[in-house]
C-alpha cells in the first residue's frame, strides 16, 4: 500500500520559503492570506490494510522523517 | 602516547582534513572515523564532527547522518564525558541526534552566507574556549545556508541562563535566535557552532583567531 506524508512547518515557525513565495504571489498581484512550503513523501509499505501501514510510517516519522521542533505531518492514503 | 582526535566522516563531509592540519598544529594525530563504523570512544581523547553537505543536506539537514551507526559511539562518548566539537554541518548532525536541542533553519534571508564575522566568546568554560578570553571578539569564516539557531522559548531561556550560549555574532548573519553561533549541552562536553575555527589558524587564511579552538590540545 502507498501512503503520503505530508510536512509542514509549525505555524509558530518561521517558514522563510513560504513567506517569500507569499510576497512574491502578493507583488504579482494575486490574492492570498498565507503560503506555506513543505515536504511530501510517498511510501510504499508492504501491508494491505491502512490503519497497519499508517503505523509503519508514524514510525518512519518519528525516527526521521519529520522534526517535531518545527514541523508537523500527516498520513493520507493515495 | 597521546591520545588521537577521532575524526567523524559522513557522505559529504568536507572540512575533514582542515580539522586533521588544525589539530596537528598542536601536535596531535587523528583517525578518521567513517559513518557506517561503530569505534571505541576511549581510544580518542576528543571527537570532531566536520562541516559539509552530508548527504547533500537530503530531507533536512544533519537528519541522516544523525542516524548513522557511527553516532551510537559518539552518544556513548558524549555520555561519557568525551569533548565533541560540531562545526557548522557537524553542529546541525549533533543538533538532530539530540545531543545538542533546538535545531539549524534555513537562513533568513534565505542566501547561503559565506563571509567573515565577528564572533564573541561568551564562556571559556569548555575546553575548546579554554584559551580565549571571556567576550574575546573573533574574526572567523561562516558558510552555510542552514545556520538559523531556533529552539522554542523556554529552551532558549534555560541556553542563556545557565551560560550554555558559548559563543555569539556581533552582526547576527542569519537570524539566529539570541544571536547564537554556538552553544553546549548541560555537562558542557558537546558543543557545537556555525562559524569554522579550522578556517582561520593563520594570517594568510586572513586571520588566525580560531586557531586557539585547538590550543587545548597541545
Amino acid at each position: 500500500m502507498k501512503l503520503g506524508i505530508k510536512i509542514l512547518p509549525r505555524p509558530e515557525v518561521l517558514d522563510s520559503q513560504g513567506r517569500t513565495v507569499f510576497n512574491s504571489l502578493k507583488e504579482s498581484g494575486f490574492k492570498l492570506s498565507e503560503c506555506k512550503i513543505g515536504k511530501y513523501i510517498v511510501i510504499e509499505t508492504s501491508h494491505s490494510q491502512f490503519e497497519e501501514a499508517k503505523k509503519e510510517i508514524q514510525k518512519m516519522a518519528d525516527y526521521v522523517l519529520y522534526n517535531p521542533l518545527i514541523e508537523t505531518y500527516e498520513v493520507e492514503q493515495i | 602516547m597521546k591520545k588521537k582526535i577521532g575524526i567523524l566522516r559522513f557522505l559529504g563531509t568536507n572540512c575533514d582534513r582542515d580539522i586533521e592540519q588544525a589539530v596537528a598544529q598542536f601536535g596531535r594525530d587523528s583517525e578518521y572515523l567513517w559513518y557506517q563504523d561503530r569505534f571505541a570512544f576511549k581510544d580518542f581523547e576528543a571527537l570532531v564532527l566536520p562541516g559539509g553537505f552530508s548527504y547533500g543536506d537530503y530531507l533536512r539537514t544533519g537528519a541522516l547522518s544523525a542516524r548513522a551507526p557511527a553516532m551510537q559511539s559518539v552518544r556513548e562518548a558524549a555520555g561519557a564525558g568525551v569533548p565533541i566539537l560540531g562545526i557548522c554541518n557537524g553542529f546541525q548532525i549533533l543538533c538532530e541526534s539530540g545531543l545538542l536541542p533546538g535545531v539549524l533553519m534555513k537562513n533568513q534571508s534565505l542566501a547561503f552566507v559565506d563571509e567573515w564575522v565577528e564572533m564573541s566568546i561568551e564562556t571559556n568554560s569548555l575546553p575548546w574556549t579554554s584559551c580565549y578570553q571571556e567576550k574575546e571578539i573573533l574574526k572567523i569564516p561562516i558558510a552555510h545556508g542552514e545556520g538559523r539557531y531556533y529552539a522554542d522559548a523556554d529552551t532558549l531561556r534555560d541556553l542563556k541562563d545557565t551560560g550554555r550560549i558559548f559563543c555569539t555574532y556581533k552582526n547576527n548573519p542569519n537570524g539566529s535566535a539570541y544571536d547564537i553561533a554556538g552553544i553546549t549541552n548541560k555537562t558542557n562536553n558537546v558543543a557545537g557552532l556555525m562559524p569554522h575555527p579550522e578556517r582561520a589558524l593563520f594570517d594568510w587564511m586572513g586571520s588566525q583567531s580560531g586557531r586557539r579552538f585547538f590550543e587545548w590540545l597541545a
